[in-house]
């Protein structure tokens, strides 16, 4: 456990209640956790009892099994990273400066830190160019690529995200997401994510701790859970009624059963086409020719040239309909089924074909708990 | 026609012109004596003001509940008429002393000073002290490395606004034989000989046009993130 939060309590001076009542919560290593909840539910004060910036009533929290207490604060915490929403650059040093801070603090040689920082901007995906500006000649999302890349300046293994995207326009947020999950996937860090945006938690977290006020937690589910299974009308209500639609947005094609549908190679005889449309109940036959999918037709063009005595491979086909990669949300193959006016999608499995998807194979895997979340999940 | 031989005249004329340069080239020593005596009052008076103010904002931003008695003082020294405190302090220091005129002078600059350092400090963004200490940073490194800089072009401006009065405010320390500049004004005033009195009177002016754009440029030389946003918003 990289994380490991026992029996924590924290009760501000003149408060009625205590801000978070005996809290214990494990998070693992490499693993994004988001505290999500209402405001005033104690998720920031539990994230910032993590690197003492609020020092806890009672309770002990652990990093890789040891106790926050047992260094000095400024030591914990240059060894953790601190994302803010307001990002908090320092608006008198250059951006390279500012990626600094930590390995300046902590004694590094100059070319190591500059290699550092180098990396580091080309890491969170930002021209280098922009090393030599000041922050305010930064747009909000440059600023908080990086507020990241000063968190991470110092290779630190838990890093601590407050509200971090929640300052910026919802496009400019939602692709700092998806690079925060690209960078995940290259620095495997430990983070603890605070969010109030039930869309954020499920689109990033690996687990989510759905706080009540009091850092009581309702539920502790991976995101996919938290949709399926909410424990209690709580839960019901912090993520609402559509979670059905957001589940479609959390798996991808990839977590369904794939089956061939009404498909057959360019070389299959008359008598295989047939089997297919029959046992598809179809109304149209799809082609590959090499393994990729060709195009399709209608099964009385079938018929029609069976009659004539032309082969499968030269039937009049149509260009391919709605093809959807494994990747892709089974939320973006509905609305592609939707739009394209067809009841099916292809798959297109990087060029090849890997099956196809209908409306009710959606349908079915939503209502079962068959999605596996560990490969499907996205 | 000398500048003696004229104690009844009035009137500015033919005779007694608003400058005569043949007296400016003449008494250049004592112009240039006074201008550097105007610039050394000032800067006395700037340091002193500078290092108490300094003192006094430390002591406002830590405990606050002393900002309103400091603020309280620092006003009511303000006020003060400056002849009055001149005078009542030249049987203190000896009206020969410059801690005479350095005193009272250093007195007036003390709450614009102190305000705008305070303010300063205060209008450090919240999330940029967040950031220092979830960084490890320790307070007294943040204060000098990151609150100060930051606080530093509202410093600059209290520093300019201070500046400014004070070398209008040396003048009038001429009624103690100090003054600088002030006492080619008042020297020319007494014997109504107007060159004299227009000199001191338009090179306290510039002196104070040109330390002002001085502090300026230093401040913008010390702040240079805020240099390169003007540039960019214009």
């Amino acid at each position: 456990m990289a994380i490991r939060l026992t029996g924590v309590t924290k009760e501000f001076d003149g408060a009625s209640s205590a801000a978070v009542d005996n809290l214990s919560l494990d998070i693992e290593r490499g693993t994004i956790m988001a505290l999500l909840g209402p405001s005033g539910c104690g998720k920031t004060t539990t994230l910032r009892m993590i690197n003492r910036l609020i020092e806890p009533t009672a309770g002990t929290i652990e990093i890789n099994g040891v106790d926050v207490m047992s260094q000095s604060a400024q030591e914990l915490r240059r060894g953790i990273g601190y994302v803010i929403q307001q990002v908090g650059l320092f608006p008198h040093r250059t951006i390279a400066s500012n990626i600094a801070t930590v390995p300046t603090m902590l004694g590094w040689e100059k070319a190591r830190t500059s290699a550092r920082v180098e990396e580091l901007t080309t890491l969170v995906g930002l021209d280098h160019e922009m090393l030599d500006r000041y922050p305010d000649e930064l747009s909000g999302g440059q600023q908080q690529r990086v507020g990241v890349a000063r968190a991470l300046a110092a290779d630190p293994p838990v890093l601590l995200m407050d509200e971090p995207f929640g300052a910026v326009d919802p496009i400019v947020r939602g692709r700092l997401q998806d690079e925060l999950l690209d960078l995940q996937n290259k620095v495997s860090k430990t983070i603890v994510l605070v969010t109030h945006d039930v869309d954020e938690a499920l689109r990033v977290a690996d687990r989510i701790a759905l706080m009540n006020v009091g850092g009581v937690i309702e539920q502790l589910a991976t995101p996919d859970e938290l949709m399926r299974d909410p424990a209690n009308d709580f839960v019901k209500s912090f993520v609402g009624e559509d979670r059905g639609l957001r589940r479609l947005g959390l798996n991808a094609v990839s977590a369904l059963r794939y089956h061939q549908g009404p498909v057959v190679d360019a070389g299959a005889t008359y008598d295989d086409a047939e089997q297919a449309i029959a046992r598809e109940g179809s109304d149209w036959l799809g082609i590959t020719i090499d393994g990729r999918f060709a195009g399709w037709t209608k099964v009385p063009e079938v018929r029609a040239a069976r009659a004539n005595g032309t082969v499968l491979a030269e039937v009049q086909r149509f260009d391919p309909i709605a093809q959807i990669e494994p990747s892709s949300t089974l939320r973006a193959a509905m609305e592609l089924i939707m739009s394209s006016n067809s009841s099916v999608a292809v798959i297109n499995d990087s060029g090849r074909f890997g099956g196809v998807v209908t409306l009710e194979d959606i349908r079915r895997a939503l209502s079962s708990a068959d999605i596996e979340a560990a490969d499907g999940t996205i | 026609m000398t500048p003696g031989s004229l104690p009844s005249s009035l009137v500015a004329g033919a005779t007694n012109p608003i400058i005569r340069w043949e007296w400016v080239v003449e008494e250049w020593d004592q112009v240039w004596q006074a201008i550097v005596e105007h610039v050394t009052l000032t800067a006395m008076a700037m340091a002193l003001g500078l290092i108490v103010s300094a003192v006094l904002a430390a002591i406002a931003i830590r405990y606050r509940w002393t900002m309103t008695p400091i603020t309280a003082t620092t006003s009511l020294i303000y006020t003060l008429p400056s002849v009055a405190l001149f005078a009542l302090l030249a049987p203190v220091f000896g009206n020969l002393s410059r801690w005479t005129a350095v005193l009272p002078l250093a007195g007036y600059t003390l709450l614009i000073l102190v305000t705008n350092i305070v303010a300063g400090f205060q209008a450090v963004p919240p999330s940029v002290r967040d950031a220092a200490d979830g960084m490890g940073m320790s307070r007294t490194r943040r204060v000098w490395t990151v609150d100060l800089p930051l606080a530093i072009p509202f410093i600059v401006t209290g520093i300019r606004i201070a500046t400014v009065s004070t070398v209008g405010l040396v003048t009038v320390a001429a009624i103690i034989g100090q003054g600088g500049l002030g006492r080619l004004i008042f020297s020319g005033l007494r014997r109504a000989f107007w060159t004299p009195m227009t000199v001191g009177a338009s090179l306290s002016i510039i002196l104070a046009l040109v330390i002002d754009a001085v502090i300026l440029v230093i401040g913008l030389w010390l702040a240079p993130w805020q240099r390169r946003r003007k540039a960019a918003a214009t």
